[in-house]
């Protein structure tokens, strides 16, 4: 406990976003380089905080506790667990990648990556909590920079439109969550919002059942659940590159976490009153989201909706409530964390060369950027599930989960499959294969290292979690075990 | 050497993988330093299957070589790797018809360094299903070898390339879907993905499932046909079984050459050998009880597919055609088994068996073969439509002494391979569907037909004067492709006994 490594993790990108501040705003140099220091400091421990957790001994671990204001029961207290160990890791990943990919970026760097930082901090806060106030605290952390990041360097055409769209979604969510978990928090009885006291409080199955559609849903929809799932879509293709990967790979995850977290961990009876709905909507969200997918002809779209598909599996991986079910869940969040950050990625690069994202005035890119195909086919066989990549570790456990509780959603889920490797390979074959059209002969520029070094990394993350599971599998096992206790096993 | 023996398997199964990491290290443009560090690439797994093969034990009972590791413990399942009398044969398939395939891609100009990578990587996925000893990772690599498949297509394929590819991909990934269900539901029903330990209790299942508490209860048998099916629908597609062969005429004509060498050479394999190894044993019951239907697909792609054979004009659609015609009699030969398992007709039941996977084997000989040598007259005269070709004897000797050659073998003339394993298939069905055996004699009645045509189209009649003074003839190069495989043709053709002894020995201890 001497070294405070998730305190650390949190802070640091908030620290370095403010320190950026003070940097004259024209030396774009120093401030690049002084944000990939930052997101450099800040993947490191993430990746110390995942490798030195011990599954062995299980439970929170790294944890740290100060009261913050004790007279309502408030106290900063973090920790890791099977559960949000990976989410942390993820989010040091994709912030680093982040960094590297918007390198290019002229448009006010300083204030572009210090934002970006405060949401960083505010992702890694939430995913650590173990305060529900102080989770609130940096879920709003979290969702308030987006506008700004949306609105001032977004895409013109819709960045308005789509950064109000999407804090109104964002904030009426939070704010039902609130009104539920205060509602836990007077219920409780113990004049405490840590998540230890309010998971002993045993409340009455009554009060679960009520309350928990507020906290559940609340969050859910920062996860992207049908049908409040289309503030998403829209966000993502609105976000510049580095916020794309932002919103898609960790912010839609803090959504699916806190649902989690905060929903079925605290009200497990309430979760299995509405799982039999949370499972009927999360399959609309994969299907549905697949077939919508399938029909957009702007190229992020495609990649928007394919989020919607994928965060359905998530949280059909949640309502199964079995082992394999949240294991699932657990790994889909951090592989489709990564997975969309490399598309997203890969989106950016096309368009900051050809100027439009209409797929059929796209094509024959691959050989002018052939490392950016490879790590879009790569992502693609990941988002259908294709074996050998970590999209088919993460989806197995969901499928063999929702066998175990519901098989007609199983099947009808499966559909969704068939779907997303009917589109990932119509995208592929025509932005990447295909005649490239005379516009753009000749002025396709590679793309730099710093792109090449962001590629490399998150394909190779899918890649070796696909051949090598057990470098994440029992770490998230063990954290469903977690879940399973509180929800009783089913 | 002690290394090489426990892990003989994984060596196998991965030096192709890593032999094409390593030729991504070479410049693109040193084409043919690509090619060849391809071909040595692909003849290591080839020599260590050589020594896998005079070093594997026939008649010990189980499977031999077998390979255990962690790999996803959390769903249990495991890396476990095996082979059998049923599996020996078809890594030797694999792995002889890969080096040959890349010594005929010699005339591919474009992007070489990822065309060779890919047909690596597409070994390893076919090596691997016929290696794996737990479903999941069967089904992994059962993926895996799609996907270059897919871009060898889409990439390196003729006019046509785009629609077949995508026809062929969506086909077997739906295929694949049930079967990954079915897969998932074997899982949470028998808590382990080891098919060792999935044959021994899965068919004797029998209590009420409880993953069904929800609205719907199903009784297990229902679930086990339902799982069946599944299964079936999957390697059906594969193999591919008539009514759902439509994908394999495009895919195979729009394949580079090499491409459909593979892919009538082994992939079509694939399916037969999940029958053999996961329908027939898992499902006994049902197999046996939908045995029949499964024997009236089979007449139905012999008879249909020889007469869709004779009926094309394109050289290439011509032996396309002719793989749904010769994989009917392996769908024959099984479903021939499934239904006399455990019967007085047990006897016939492994004589069928024994012909099934030497058919695949001789399959997977003849049809490489004729591919190739459709590919070795369509670099030349740039088309394949037969009205165009004709009287290419003269001009090409050589050419056209091979292809009757391979011809004859495909046709199953006594004294080559092709007439052993048929005449095992239908010896074996005779006393079980004595009507669909006879049915499908008939139809080789036309397989003779569309083979003369083909042999006559191309070799007889007045030369096309459009390659007059062209040089028709087959180069040395492509003639040392061609050699194993009609040495082989001959030598089972002659004295099958040293493949059968292998095949026999495993099929009578399984169905026996």
């Amino acid at each position: 406990m001497e070294v405070r490594i998730l305190s650390i993790v949190v802070f640091t990108p908030i620290v370095f976003g403010i320190a950026l501040f003070f940097f004259p705003a024209e030396r774009h140099r120093e401030i690049r380089i002084f944000a990939l220091a930052g997101a450099t400091v800040a993947l490191l421990l993430s990746l110390w905080a995942y490798f030195t957790y011990d599954q062995v001994i299980g439970g929170y671990q790294l944890v740290e506790r100060y009261s913050w204001v004790p007279r309502l029961g408030i106290s900063y207290h973090v920790g890791v667990d099977g559960m949000n160990a990976p989410l942390v890791l993820l989010t040091g990943i994709v912030m680093f990648t982040g960094v590297l990919v918007s390198w290019g970026i002229d448009d006010r760097p300083r204030e572009f990556f210090g934002f970006l930082f405060i949401l960083a901090t505010g992702v890694f806060g939430v995913f650590v909590s173990l305060d529900l106030f102080q989770l609130f605290f940096f879920y709003e952390i979290a969702v308030f920079p987006m506008y700004l990041l949306i609105a001032i360097w977004g895409w013109k055409v819709t960045r308005e439109y789509a950064a109000m769209k999407l804090t109104l979604y964002l904030f009426i969510g939070s704010l039902i969550a609130i009104v539920g978990g205060l509602a836990m928090y007077f219920a409780s009885g113990a004049h405490s919002f840590s998540l230890f006291a309010l998971e002993q409080a045993s409340f009455s199955v009554e009060f679960q059942r009520f309350w928990f559609p507020f906290v559940f849903f609340g969050f859910a929809v920062l996860g992207g659940i049908f049908p409040v799932h289309n503030w998403s879509p829209d966000g993502h293709v609105a976000a510049p590159t580095a916020v794309s990967m932002f919103h898609a790979g960790v912010l839609m995850k803090v959504g699916a976490f806190a649902a989690l977290r905060v929903g079925i961990m605290l009200l497990p009876e309430g979760a299995k009153f509405w799982a039999p709905l949370v499972l009927g909507l999360a399959t609309v969200n994969v299907v549905y989201g697949a077939f919508i997918a399938s029909i957009q002809t702007d190229f992020k779209y495609v990649i928007g909706f394919s989020s919607v598909s994928h965060m359905g599996l998530v949280i059909l991986g949640f309502a199964t409530l079995n082992l394999d079910g949240i294991t699932g869940a657990g790994i889909q969040m951090f592989s489709h964390g990564v997975m969309t950050a490399l598309f997203f990625a890969v989106v950016g690069m096309v368009y900051d060369r050809a100027h439009t994202r209409e797929i059929p005035k796209l094509g024959g890119f691959f050989k002018a950027m052939p490392l950016v195909g490879i790590a879009f086919i790569i992502g693609g066989l990941v988002s259908m599930g294709m074996p050998g990549f970590s999209g088919f570790i993460a989806e197995f456990p969901i499928f063999m989960g929702l066998w175990q509780s519901q098989p007609i959603v199983a099947i009808l889920a499966a559909i969704s499959i068939v779907i997303t490797a009917g589109y990932i390979m119509r995208v592929i074959g025509r932005v990447f294969f295909g005649e490239m059209p005379e516009e753009f002969i000749g002025k396709i520029t590679p793309i730099n290292n710093f792109d090449k070094i962001a590629l490399v990394i998150l394909s190779g993350v899918l890649l070796l979690i696909g051949v090598y599971p057990t470098i994440i599998a029992p770490l998230v096992e063990s954290g469903a075990r977690a879940v399973l206790a509180l929800v009783g096993g089913a | 050497m002690a290394f090489l023996q426990a892990h003989l398997l994984t060596l196998i199964l991965f030096s192709p993988v890593a032999g094409a990491v390593l030729l991504l290290l070479i410049p693109r443009e040193r084409l043919q330093t690509i090619r060849w560090a391809a071909l040595l690439v692909s003849l290591i797994p080839f020599g260590l299957a050589l020594w896998l093969w005079f070093t594997y034990q026939p008649g010990v009972e189980g499977y031999q070589f077998v390979e255990q590791a962690i790999w996803y413990e959390a769903i249990g399942s495991s890396y476990h790797l095996g082979v059998d009398g049923i599996s020996v044969p078809m890594v030797m398939l694999t792995t002889l018809l890969t080096p040959l395939a890349i010594l005929i891609s010699w005339s591919i100009e474009e992007n070489v360094r990822s065309y060779m990578a890919l047909f690596l990587l597409l070994e390893t996925g076919m090596l691997g299903v016929f290696m794996s000893l737990d479903l999941l990772i069967f089904f992994v690599f059962w993926e895996i070898g799609l996907i270059p498949m897919y871009f060898l297509i889409n990439q390196w394929g003729s006019e046509n390339r785009e629609y077949a590819s995508f026809k062929f991909l969506i086909y077997t990934m739906a295929g694949s879907l049930g079967l990954l269900l079915a897969i998932q539901m074997i899982g949470v029903a028998s808590g382990t993905f080891d098919l060792i330990a999935i044959t021994e209790q899965w068919p004797t299942l029998n209590q009420s499932l409880t993953l069904f508490g929800l609205p719907i209860t199903l009784a297990i048998g229902t679930v086990k046909k339902i799982a069946f099916w599944a299964f079936v629908v999957a390697f059906a597609i594969k193999v591919p079984v008539w009514p759902f062969h439509t994908w394999l005429p495009d895919a195979h004509t729009e394949a580079p050459t090499a491409g459909s060498m593979i892919l009538a050479g082994v992939l079509l394999k694939l399916g037969a050998y999940g029958f053999l190894r996961l329908v027939l044993p898992l499902y006994p019951v049902e197999a046996k009880y939908f045995a029949g239907v499964l024997g009236f697909l089979a007449v139905l792609a012999i008879v249909l597919g020889a007469f869709a054979s004779w009926g094309q004009d394109d050289f290439k659609r011509l032996v396309a055609y002719s793989s749904v015609n010769h994989m009917g009699f392996v769908v024959l030969g099984i479903a021939a088994a499934a239904f006399a398992q455990g019967t007085m007709q047990a006897d016939d039941a492994v004589i069928a068996i024994n012909g099934a996977v030497l058919q695949m084997f001789n399959h997977g000989l003849s049809a490489a073969g004729m591919f190739l040598l459709v590919g070795v007259i369509y670099d030349r005269a740039h088309t394949r439509d037969l009205n165009k070709l004709g009287g290419l004897f003269p001009v090409a000797p050589i050419y056209g002494g091979i292809l009757i050659f391979t011809a004859m073998a495909s046709l199953g003339l006594p004294g080559l391979n092709g007439f052993v394993s048929e005449f095992l298939v239908v010896r074996g069905s005779w006393p079980i569907f004595t009507l669909y055996t006879a049915l499908s004699m008939l139809g080789l009645l036309i397989t003779g037909a569309y083979i003369l045509k083909g042999i006559a189209k191309v070799l007889h009649g007045p030369l096309n004067e459009k390659f007059l003074g062209q040089k028709m003839e087959i180069n040395r190069r492509e003639i040392i492709a061609m050699a194993p495989l009609m040495l082989l043709m001959l030598l089972i053709g002659v004295w099958p006994a040293w493949i059968l002894n292998v095949i026999n020995q495993t099929v009578k201890l399984l169905f026996g």
